[in-house]
């Protein structure tokens, strides 16, 4: 196996075994999709209408929760330093980070998310547009995560410091994701929303790892 | 093979405190350089900055091989082995599974062997939250041998272990000099072998 693949290995099982991350998710994101309909009403149109945006936001605080772990746990155990000394260059491992942190938590999400739609009264073909637009935009919510995860990195309670940091970063997501689901709702393509989002999380990946690993460099250094 | 390890003129600065300055030593292959001095002194920065983990204020670390000289502090990365002060273990893993991340991690093989060595061959699929420090600090050591860099930078080596520990590591680093690899050691305790010593 490779030193990526070790390390994105390593990572799941931990997240398993922990057994708290994925499931803490999860459960957050389901209550937050039981409880909106309960404080909204009976108005099935309005449930519908508001959706895509409700369940999008449910989804990144979900993955949110787990997201100041990304590092922190390797930082303050030693293990980062260990990592660090490996063949594997820390852009690489702030990409392993976030695939794991994907498969852990945004994938598991995502797959949830048909079954909550029946929640806000979602027809079948904006709910498929909120499927895909969920498997194609949380990606970047858990590379922008991990530049805050990073960046977070020494510092005490920075997990409360972190949604500040990285909401912001994520309205892109938010607007063509919600925005592609609306789009759906009226009988419109979504297809250039769906475009926009799928862009929007390519770059985050691709870019993300370079500027977590910089950061994770300078709080090693620290 | 590493031939030597100079460092020249090297200082080191933490906020605002100047730890150490103008420091300059030489370790060859097969030596081992204990890094002694009371607590603050900046032991672990030194041993942060020829892992390249800090940058040095002024002057410069120098790694020599048979081939060529460098002073460029990924390649120095490279060749070392790390044993922190924190022991970098994970509680739901088990403990070869521990030994096994990092050694595929390094690009080695993971090896029963090397938790023989170190006494833990009985605790390899015991997880490590039900290790002691002291069992704690011997799987450290068991993947410091998995490693297999030439080499090894040691935060208090002998900090958690009984005297049987104690005499299992003396006898490891003895070892590793003796196959020409490179030990720097910030310690409190004597190593025995040290050929040199710097007090900070």
């Amino acid at each position: 196996m490779s030193p990526f693949a070790t390390l994105l290995w390593r990572d799941i099982k931990l997240a398993a075994r922990s057994g708290g991350s994925a499931a803490l998710a999860l459960s957050f994101f389901a209550l937050v999709a039981t409880l909106v309909p309960l404080g909204v009403g009976a108005d099935l149109r309005l449930l519908a209408r508001v959706a895509g945006g409700i369940l999008w936001v449910a989804a990144i605080l979900a993955a949110l929760l787990s997201l100041d772990r990304l590092f922190q746990g390797d930082f303050e155990d030693g293990s980062l330093d260990l990592i660090a000394l490996s063949p594997l260059p820390l852009e690489l491992t702030s990409l392993a980070k976030i695939a794991a942190h994907w498969l852990s938590t945004g994938l598991p999400l995502t797959l949830l998310s048909p079954l909550l739609a029946l929640l806000f009264n979602l027809a079948p073909g904006p709910t498929l547009i909120l499927f895909v637009s969920l498997l194609v935009g949380t990606p970047a919510v858990s590379a922008v995560g991990a530049i805050g995860a990073s960046l977070t990195l020494s510092l005490k309670r920075g997990g409360l410091i972190l949604p500040l940091i990285i909401l912001p970063l994520l309205s892109p997501a938010v607007i063509f994701g919600a925005g592609a689901v609306s789009l759906g709702l009226d009988g419109l393509p979504a297809a250039n929303a769906l475009g926009l989002l799928a862009a929007f999380a390519f770059a985050a990946v691709l870019l993300s790892p370079f500027a977590a690993a910089a950061s994770v460099r300078l709080n090693l250094g620290g | 093979m590493i031939s030597s390890l100079t460092a020249e003129k090297l200082a080191c600065v933490r906020g605002d405190k100047n730890l150490f300055e103008g420091l300059s030593f030489r370790v060859k292959a097969g030596q081992a350089l204990a890094v002694e001095g009371a607590n603050g002194a900046g032991k672990t920065s030194l041993l942060r900055l020829v892992a390249g983990f800090l940058a040095p204020a002024a002057g410069r670390l120098v790694l020599k091989t048979a081939e060529r000289e460098s002073d460029d502090a990924e390649e120095r990365g490279k060749q070392i082995g790390w044993l922190g002060h924190q022991d970098g273990l994970k509680p739901q893993l088990t403990v070869f599974e521990q030994l096994n991340f990092f050694a595929h991690l390094y690009g080695q093989r993971a090896d029963r062997a090397a938790l023989e060595q170190v006494g833990l061959a009985r605790q390899a699929d015991l997880p490590c939250r039900y290790l002691s420090a002291g069992q704690r600090r011997r799987l450290a050591l068991a993947r410091l041998l998995a490693s297999r860099r030439p080499l090894w930078l040691m935060d208090e080596p002998f900090a958690a272990l009984d005297s049987a520990g104690q005499a299992l590591v003396g006898q490891l680093m003895a070892r590793h000099c003796g196959e020409g690899g490179i030990i720097i050691a910030a310690t409190h305790d004597p190593l025995g072998l040290a050929n040199e010593s710097l007090k900070l």
